[in-house]
């Protein structure tokens, strides 16, 4: 079957190049229900976007959750494989609270999990297709990647307690230096690890030099190894066209109660905030009472609809053939076929409705087809 | 996004004197200075787009991409809690987001706290974290009105001089949060028009004695 690629939408040409590219990295689909008991979700609810969870009471009487999240769902139906890896990838729809109207809503969502025994490789191949998904919505895009056992360094020796580290966990967020310099000196932090920790807040660049400069304060030797895991990734993004656009940016942040390591963030030119989230999420495999690594990303393809210009889909069809009552439906039905044959867009109608767009007007007369507009 | 760095500015005083740190910092726009009714201008030259807004919508202006940066107060940016890069303390615009009362108010802690204010998120968090009970009465104006009228026993509200507490007999019982205005910028924008974005900072940050 042949499908002109003018009648896909943006979201539906984005999910078939995305389907098409983890397939050609080994990645299976994975297709699952769009339930799960909400159980699940309970236990787990801080991982979750959102608090809240659209539930129903099945005809067995358990309590059903519509999926707010996709990657619960793989872990729990994931075997464990200790010594290999299991490369998945999925196209579902999640149901969260929107922040905007406060109500539920349905999210398309693309994205893949990789879970077992992580090498640096895998993590750069993740980190490699996340940067290649972006680049199949847009050529300008931009992956912004973190390290957050780096973060957690930093404030374990600011001696920052639970409440003080959530602020300051915000603030590293929002890049907003005077906050993290008040909390840090609310609870006499030492200065040099303050501006190591504003040093890191500043930075948004390219790994090379932003893994440079980060080596250049001693401090940094406390995170040696992590700053080498970037560094070994680093690497080897640096030999491809991705390069350009990928982006050291510790103010990606994650839940660190479900994330560890690297974790990343993309962004569309467009598209006014985040498209792409994802990262290691090995806390979370652990409290679910699984052994291995794992790491993710997923691809919110309902933002795809900032990118629609108002040229997109101009007309709602390319002929209109008007007919009345008694038009003969022979000439009718040829009329509307032979437009159709050549990939016209065609719509038959009795009359115009208010507002239609098309590009000919034709009406149906004894002896043919006259334009009339 | 188009080629333009759109900036949203609160209407107001606190709009046209942070105008003038923009100014400094080498991103002018005259036309704003014309007075008139319009609300976007331009200066094609430099690329650059101000835009005049409600103090309380540029968060959703910069959030949502309409304004690659803007100037927000912090009061707004700790209600709304915006999905947006917090820049720079702009050291303007000062006040303090306070409890007040009538004169002589005792809290009794057997009894629910009547709390009318226009920040009710703010308010939330700061008893939660007093453990206290509260009843939030949210309004949009004349606040001041309430423990007056009895329709509250406090305000949790935005204190610049404290002239129309005293003039209304009311007095700051409790300070919450000093407040300023805020450099805010989308985070996408931040990505794509880091160059102009940064220098913006950099210049600003100069302004106000922030090392950059």
């Amino acid at each position: 079957m042949n499908i002109s690629d003018s009648l896909l939408r943006k979201d539906e040409k984005a999910i078939i190049a995305l389907r098409s590219l983890y397939s050609r990295y080994g990645y299976v689909p994975f297709k699952m229900n769009k339930f799960e008991e909400y159980d699940l979700y309970a236990k787990n609810k801080d991982y979750l976007v959102s608090d809240s969870v659209l539930t129903f009471t099945d005809t067995n009487g358990k309590l059903m959750a519509l999926k707010p999240d996709v990657t619960l769902s793989i872990i729990k139906n994931c075997e464990e494989h200790p010594s290999s890896l299991e490369k998945v990838y999925y196209n579902e729809n999640v149901y969260r609270i929107s922040k905007s109207t406060h109500s539920f809503q349905e999210i398309m969502q693309v994205g893949l999990e990789c879970i077992g025994d992580l090498d640096d490789y895998a993590i750069y191949e993740v980190l490699m297709l996340a940067a290649q998904s972006l680049a199949q919505i847009s050529p300008d895009y931009i992956l912004d990647i973190s390290q957050l056992d780096m973060v957690q360094n930093v404030l374990n020796r600011l001696g920052a307690e639970t409440e003080t580290r959530q602020a300051l966990l915000k603030c590293i967020g929002e890049k907003n230096i005077c906050g993290v310099r008040e909390l840090c000196r609310s609870i006499c932090a030492e200065k040099e690890i303050m501006e190591l920790l504003c040093q890191m807040i500043e930075t948004s660049g390219t790994p090379a030099g932003t893994i440079e400069s980060l080596r250049k304060n001693p401090l940094s030797e406390e995170f040696r190894e992590e700053l080498g895991q970037l560094e070994r990734i680093a690497v080897l993004l640096d030999d491809s066209p991705l390069c350009g656009h990928i982006h050291i940016d510790f103010s990606v942040i994650n839940d660190m109660n479900y994330y560890n390591g690297i974790v990343f963030s993309g962004f569309v030119n467009g598209i006014p905030n985040s498209i792409l989230s994802g990262g290691q999420y090995g806390r979370l495999m652990k409290k679910m009472g699984r052994s291995s690594e794992a790491i993710g990303f997923a691809v919110y393809l309902d933002f795809l609809d900032y990118l629609r210009s108002p040229s997109d889909d101009a007309n709602d069809a390319d002929t209109v053939l008007l007919y009345e009552d008694g038009t003969n439906l022979k000439i009718l039905r040829n009329a509307a076929r032979r437009l159709t044959d050549a990939s016209q867009r065609v719509a038959v109608l009795r009359s115009l409705p208010e507002n239609f767009r098309y590009q000919k007007l034709c009406r149906i007369r004894k002896d043919g087809v006259e334009t009339i507009g | 996004m188009d080629n333009m760095l759109n900036i949203a500015l609160p209407k107001g005083r606190l709009g046209e004197r942070v105008y003038d740190m923009f100014e400094n910092a080498g991103f002018s726009c005259p036309s704003i200075r014309e007075t008139n009714r319009k609300l976007i201008f331009e200066n094609e030259e430099i690329h650059v787009r101000y835009f005049w807004v409600k103090p309380s919508d540029v968060a959703i202006y910069v959030e949502r991409g309409a304004a690659d940066v803007g100037v927000a107060g912090k009061d707004i940016l700790l209600e709304y809690e915006p999905d947006v890069y917090e820049l720079l303390d702009m050291k303007t615009g000062k006040c303090r987001m306070a409890v007040a009362a009538k004169k002589g108010f005792h809290d009794d802690t057997q009894r629910t706290l009547r709390v009318a204010t226009k920040f009710s998120n703010i308010a939330s968090r700061f008893y939660l974290s007093k453990s206290r009970n509260i009843d939030i009465i949210r309004l949009n104006g004349s606040i001041e009105l309430a423990p007056i009228l009895g329709l509250s026993d406090v305000i949790v509200d935005i204190v610049e001089t404290g002239t129309t507490l005293k003039e209304n007999n009311l007095e700051v019982v409790e300070e919450i949060v000093p407040v300023s205005a805020r450099l805010i910028s989308n985070k996408a924008s931040y990505k794509f028009k880091n160059e102009r974005i940064s220098r913006i900072l950099r210049e600003l940050s100069g302004q106000v004695g922030e090392s950059r």
